[in-house]
């Protein structure tokens, strides 16, 4: 799974893209890279150098990182100005290869699981059981199963998006995307389900509803689900809150 | 407290610091000044520190009425700049007395002019910043007749530049790009096709998200045909290319991650220059 070492491109004079070989990589490499980063600031910033500790042009350029941005098969690396990228390549590399290949996925994942309670009432509910040939109350049941995994966010504040899908609920996007999804619209696509914490256009196909704020600037922190958070679905009753519109 | 009443807000006008880094594995981009070099040399100007936040000012129009004393400078698009009646200049220090009004006036070329005033424009700040973010929906709305933006303390130091040599832009629009990360996407000569001889123009639907062009197509190789790229990471100055071929030039308000192929990435020197950039501009791009 993870034994392709990656290939590290330089992506204009100020970030580099890391190529992974699938999202099981790419968490492990998010992890060990932000662990990385908070660790050489946190060195720099106890007491300069006075302890002796050498600081090299690595451990500058990865302080130099400004933002770690996960996606499905890539890890971007966006950085001060001025810094030296192929000190900072030869690093990425090197966190690669001290990721313990022993640690399960879970190991980095991290401890947090946020459950979501979710009506499943959504738009296409019923297309998504006509279109993988299952009951309505098992697509359902087979959304509610699994414990999800974030991978990576991106396309609004706050989306997350969750793998751990049951092969079996895959359906490709709407051919036509909506103008409008409502805030909370819990929804599937290819092997990844979501919640969209704001009203947006989209093209995956609604399931339900959840109420919970997905992102709130004047939360610490504000994303409920950042990268590597494990989630659950719990199904609520339309009934037990009165009328559903 | 200082303040700078909203008179007139002309065409838009948005708070704009150096943006929001840090945030973008939860979706939120980094946006900030579309010019960062002209809002960084106004804010020197007044003595600010580099990223403090300033006003944006898309094809002039502003008038703000000084609420107490401040003292203001002006880089980016080149305008006429009036205090009340009194023509002043940019890129220098003026300082506007309690009442009176500032008023910017249209570019001659360029989009953008930035007004820092001395203490930085002091709206809350949201996740670090008070940047406004349009796509995302954080930070300041675009600013309104009426509105009264608090002006911060004022820095320890003084200015002590009377006025800044700027160098006129250049006549012709160059951005210098670095081969994308997916340039293995396309056909062999796709970036000379891209640094060719033949100009791009930008297109009206241009915004601080992305300059759209029309001009050469740059072509996908044959063997990636119906393939499709994961979404990945996107960074301001890519050149990403939709499966019609033609380039797109990614602003400071870029979508965290992307789908499409980048086969170039603007220099980070020229971000400035790319939002300047009018609507009908020619534009040529050159490797290097």
């Amino acid at each position: 799974m993870t034994g392709t070492r990656p290939v590290v491109r330089p992506y204009g004079d100020e970030a580099l893209l890391v190529d992974l070989p699938d999202l099981a990589a790419v968490r492990l490499l998010d992890a060990a890279l932000t662990a990385a980063i908070a660790g050489a600031r946190a060195v720099a910033s106890a007491d300069g150098h006075a302890d002796g500790h050498a600081d090299g042009p690595a451990d500058a350029s990865v302080r130099a990182v400004l933002d770690v941005v996960p996606a499905a098969r890539t890890v971007l690396l966006r950085t001060r100005p001025g810094v030296d990228l192929t000190a900072l390549a030869a690093r990425v590399l090197q966190v690669w290869d001290g990721i313990d290949r022993g640690a399960d996925i879970e190991a980095v994942t991290g401890p947090r699981l946020v459950e979501l309670p979710v009506r499943y009432d959504g738009a296409d509910l019923r297309e998504v059981a006509d279109l993988v040939d299952l009951s309505v109350e098992e697509v359902v049941a087979r959304h509610l199963a699994p414990e999800y995994t974030v991978a990576f966010g991106g396309f609004m504040p706050g989306f997350a998006y969750l793998t751990g899908l049951d092969p079996r609920l895959r359906v490709p996007r709407l051919a036509t995307p909506r103008e409008r999804v409502p805030a909370g619209a819990v929804a599937v696509a290819d092997e990844f389900s979501a919640v969209y914490p704001a009203a947006s256009p989209g093209g995956w196909r609604l399931l339900g509803r959840c109420p919970t704020v997905l992102f709130d600037v004047d939360r610490e922190p504000p994303a409920l689900l950042p990268p590597g958070s494990r989630v659950r679905f719990v199904a609520v009753d339309d009934r037990v809150e009165g009328a559903a519109p | 407290m200082t303040a700078l009443e909203v008179v007139e807000p002309g065409l838009r006008t948005l708070v704009q610091d150096a943006g929001r880094p840090g945030w973008a594995h939860v979706g939120v981009g980094r946006s900030g000044a579309a010019d960062l070099d002209a809002l960084r040399l106004a804010n020197r100007l007044v003595a600010n520190p580099q990223d403090a936040a300033g006003l944006e000012v898309l094809l002039g129009g502003l008038r703000l009425r000084a609420l107490g004393p401040v003292t203001v400078a002006l880089a980016g698009a080149p305008v006429a700049v009036w205090v009340d009646r009194v023509r002043v200049g940019m890129h220098a220090p003026v300082e506007v007395s309690e009442g009176a009004v500032l008023r910017v006036g249209a570019p001659v070329r360029g989009l953008r002019t930035y007004v820092a005033v001395r203490g930085g424009v002091a709206v809350p700040e949201v996740l670090g910043s008070r940047s406004t973010d349009l796509p995302a929906g954080l930070g300041p709305s675009p600013v309104r007749v009426g509105d009264v933006l608090p002006v911060g303390p004022s820095p320890a130091s003084l200015p002590f530049v009377d006025v800044a040599a700027v160098r006129p832009r250049a006549d012709e629009a160059v951005l210098p790009v670095l081969p994308g990360p997916r340039a293995d996407w396309f056909v062999e000569d796709a970036l000379a096709v891209l640094c060719g001889a033949v100009r791009y123009q930008v297109t009206p639907a241009s915004d601080r998200v992305a300059l759209r062009l029309e001009g050469p197509v740059v072509r996908r190789a044959p063997r990636t045909a119906g393939r499709e790229l994961p979404s990945e990471g996107l960074v301001p100055g890519a050149v990403q290319v939709p499966p019609d071929g033609r380039p797109v030039v990614f602003g400071v308000d870029h979508p965290v991650t992307g789908g499409y192929p980048v086969v170039a990435v603007v220099r980070s020197c020229a971000l400035g220059l790319l939002g300047q950039l009018r609507p009908g501009e020619p534009v040529r791009f050159v490797r290097g």
